[in-house]
């Protein structure tokens, strides 16, 4: 069998071992925190005869073993449930009056969303990071390599929220060149939601930049020393030349895997850069759902959260083997 | 400013001949068209458009106040008047309520409204298994009879003179019988807009529905649109970068930025939103009337104001009936923070020194346990030693209102005495949260059921006022400050001189009421 193929089946086997794992935690971590479904949703209104309905509607009176099993089953067959807000909704309307949705139908607009932006970020970012990197190998402890690592590093030490202010203070409030609130819905023209989509990108940019640039700068350094290089620089190959055609093809696979890594980042961890431009992405659905304790939404969430990490590894992985043609080739 | 209530003014004859004098500019100059673009908390994933889940400010300002109409109406100076229903009248023990509904009604697809729609729209809150926030309301109706097509009859198991108020309740929402499962999918309600897209916990946006009853004098705007905006500082943003014309509920400790900017004002009235700390009166040492009103003498009130409201907000005086109510009792004497009295009264008890626990948390309001240590500083003067206890947010309302004896809590206040008394003072409902009852005051609760049923306004002010001086005496409840409703609103957008003080942002109906400047 082909050895990248088996890698990646053997791969995928431990990532299902792993998602696994992740819904048990998961969902013993939730069912720790105090109160459930019932009593967020009717907060100080609570009564014990309308909490005692609503779990039983929802299940919610079961053992938590018993639960976890019945979602399991479920997942297991693709199927991640309703969400207990709908769920609840439902038995309130009476009957199923086919407006119901799934947990699959809940999340699928919002993870729409936040691979859009994902994806304008990454668009953004990778290559800005790595040219800005490959210009620090360059001019390596010159004044630009120093300013460079200085204003990333800055800029990755600041909390996002002060950095998504900042850009709202310069682009939005004191030149309103972009607006700061990037309410983004379905049937939004495509220039339209670019734009409304600029503001969290760049955040989410000085973001990521630095871990990215670093490592370009780092790896490329790294290899400056071999044999290799100073012959390439002795035949007289200009130094930009030499750092990109010699060079980086022979980095690129830590960077790879940086890139891989500030990837998964984009989806999993952008809650934050969410609320503040009021960005309907799939964080703020997740911070929604574990407010009010629905776990099977929560349950998703993590699942599409840990699978965005299992993959994009594997992806980084497969991508450094067939960049290096030592691995590709065993002898 | 000046203390008088608008209730109050308005219910004596010289101020309504001042008023009417002051010849008040009406909707004369309001203008036709444009969009509004709100800024709203409150919003949920979760969120439908079923009145019974109701409890936030995004749906009942998109529901109530834009897309669907309840029978009755509070105005924004507080009387009520008819929405759905024209007229009503009540039998002499106010046990039997006619209303006569509005002809010509027709719900967004096209239905006619009418009676069966309005039996079918109450009978949700009583279903089997409903968990109806405003069941208590809807339970009182022992007999719903249909006596024309445009006339319910109500009968009701006990006399309630405000039961048109209650009508008005943000819950109690009219749908269209035998559609009602459609029309809460859909929203489709008689509201002066139609809804046009709706994305739980994102956004809402409805245009005006032509031809609608209210005619010209409301519903100004061609299209709304309200923008789910939880955080405090995104609304602001949003607000100074002109991407909304409103936000609700400021953020005190920002306020100035706003005024500083000469496009935006802010708009701010007092209600009946209270942020108070409940004794369970049936738990020693609050079983003691001697301890109750030493710990009412050893708060600062107008400190908490100044401190924890930032001056938005007026010192309260230990009963839940705010300037927003028709019989709110201004002239009561105020209690004030006076550690000597307080001494008094602990000595009354047998005590020289207390130590109690004091449970507290921001989800029970912003500032929560700010206030709470305030609390604890002024107390100790009075040789009352207050032990704050922070707990979780999570579960606030479950775990700690309700159950342990002394708690920092909060009420948004109702619209009218009666509804805020039996909600929380009625000797065994739900929601009594100082378990105050027959044993504490024998003559309170005689006094909740006769004013009730009590159809003259003169005597229904003694009664109610007599409830006010008992809890201010001799109840459970530390009540130090209402707070008030703040919002801010960009100069493209206009609004009435009066606005609604029983809810944020106009009573939540500023769809209804504005317009663009």
């Amino acid at each position: 069998m082909n050895p990248v193929l088996k890698i990646i089946l053997q791969r995928l086997a431990l990532g299902l071992l792993t998602l696994f794992i992740v819904s048990i935690v998961i969902f013993t971590a939730v069912n720790m925190l105090p109160g459930d479904f019932a009593e967020a949703i009717l907060g100080q209104g609570a009564t014990p005869e309308a909490v005692d309905a609503i779990r039983r509607d929802l299940g919610l009176d079961q053992h938590p073993v018993a639960r976890y099993l019945d979602w399991l089953a479920g997942a297991v067959q693709g199927d991640l449930g309703n969400s207990f807000a709908q769920a609840n909704f439902a038995s309130f309307v009476g009957a199923d009056s086919g407006v119901r949705v799934t947990v699959a139908q809940q999340i699928a607009p919002r993870f729409a969303n936040t691979m859009f932006l994902a994806g304008v970020t990454a668009a953004i970012a990778v290559p800005f990071a790595i040219t800005l990197g490959i210009l620090a190998a360059l001019y390596r402890n010159s004044v630009f390599d120093k300013a460079a690592n200085i204003t990333t590093l800055t800029s990755i030490s600041s909390p996002e929220f002060f950095l998504a202010y900042v850009l709202i203070l310069f682009l939005a409030v004191l030149n309103p060149v972009l607006p700061s609130l990037s309410n983004i819905y379905a049937d939004m023209g495509f220039g339209e939601r670019l734009q409304k989509t600029l503001l969290p990108a760049l955040t989410l940019t000085l973001v990521v930049t630095a871990h990215m640039m670093r490592m370009t700068r780092a790896a490329i350094i790294n290899l400056l020393a071999s044999p290799y290089i100073e012959m390439a620089r002795l035949k007289g190959i200009k130094p930009m030349r030499v750092i990109v055609r010699h060079a980086l093809p022979n980095a690129l696979a830590p960077i790879i895997n940086v890139i891989a890594l500030n990837l998964a980042y984009l989806i999993t961890g952008v809650v934050v850069v969410e609320v503040v431009f009021v960005y309907p992405g799939i964080g703020q659905l997740f911070v929604d759902s574990v407010k009010i304790r629905d776990i099977p939404v929560v349950q998703a969430c993590c699942l599409i959260f840990a699978a965005a990490y299992i993959l994009l590894n594997l992806t980084a992985d497969i991508l450094s083997i067939l960049s290096n043609p030592r691995l590709r080739h065993k002898k | 400013m000046t203390r008088i209530s608008r209730r109050g003014l308005l219910t004596t004859g010289a101020a309504a001949g001042v008023l009417a004098a002051s010849g008040l500019p009406l909707r004369a100059q309001a203008k036709k068209g444009g969009r509004l673009r709100a800024g709203l908390s409150g919003a949920n994933t979760s969120d439908s458009w079923d009145g019974r889940t109701h409890s936030d400010l995004f749906m009942i300002a998109s529901a109530n106040g834009a897309v669907f109409d309840a029978l009755t109406e509070v105005a924004a100076d507080g009387s009520i008047k008819g929405e759905l229903a024209e007229s009503w009248e009540a039998s002499p023990d106010a046990k039997v309520w006619t209303f006569n509904l509005r002809s010509g009604v027709t719900f967004h697809n096209g239905k006619a409204f009418g009676a069966d729609d309005v039996i079918a729209s109450l009978q949700l809150h009583v279903a089997e298994g409903a968990k109806s926030a405003a069941k208590p309301i809807v339970e009182t109706i022992t007999e719903m009879k249909k006596t024309g097509d445009l006339q319910v009859q109500f009968t009701l198991a006990a006399g309630n003179a405000d039961f048109p108020y209650l009508m008005s309740d943000y819950h109690l929402l009219m749908y269209p019988a035998g559609q009602i499962e459609e029309a809460i999918a859909r929203g489709i309600g008689t509201g002066l807009y139609q809804v046009q897209s709706f994305e739980p916990g994102v956004r809402m946006v409805a245009t005006r529905y032509p031809d609608h009853y209210k005619g010209d004098e409301y519903g100004h705007f061609d299209e709304i649109e309200y923008i789910a905006i939880n955080d405090n500082t995104a609304r602001m943003n949003a607000l100074l970068t002109g991407q909304v014309d409103t936000i609700n509920r400021i953020d005190f400790k920002t306020e100035s930025l706003l005024r500083a900017n000469p496009m935006i004002r802010i708009q701010e009235v007092t209600g009946n939103q209270q942020y108070t700390f409940p004794m369970l009166t049936n738990v020693a040492p609050f079983d003691d009337v001697n301890i109750r009103r030493a710990l009412k003498f050893a708060i600062n009130r107008q400190e908490m104001v100044d401190k924890i409201l930032l001056g938005h907000g007026r010192v309260g005086n230990d009963t839940p009936i705010g300037p927003a109510n028709q019989y709110f009792f201004e002239e009561m004497e105020q209690t004030s923070y006076d550690p000597d009295k307080a001494k008094f009264y602990l000595k009354e008890a047998g005590l020289s020194s207390l130590d109690i626990d004091l449970s507290a948390s921001n989800a029970a309001f912003e500032g929560a346990v700010d206030a709470a240590q305030l609390y604890q500083a002024s107390a100790k003067a009075a040789g009352i030693n207050i032990n704050v206890v922070q707990e979780p947010a999570d579960g606030y309302w479950s775990n700690v209102w309700l159950k342990k004896p002394f708690c920092a809590c909060y009420w948004s206040g109702r619209a009218t005495e009666d509804w805020m008394f039996s909600s929380a003072y009625e000797e065994g409902v739900p929601w009594n949260d100082t378990q105050w009852g027959r044993e504490d005051s024998e003559r309170f609760q005689d006094l909740l059921i006769e004013a009730r049923a009590e159809l003259d306004s003169s005597k229904r002010r003694e009664m109610y006022h007599e409830m006010q001086q008992i809890l201010n005496e001799d109840g459970g409840l530390v009540l130090p400050m209402f707070a008030n409703y703040v919002q801010a609103v960009s100069n493209k957008v206009a609004n009435p001189d009066v606005v609604g003080n029983l809810w944020q942002m106009d009573n939540a109906r500023m769809a209804e009421r504005w317009w663009m400047a």
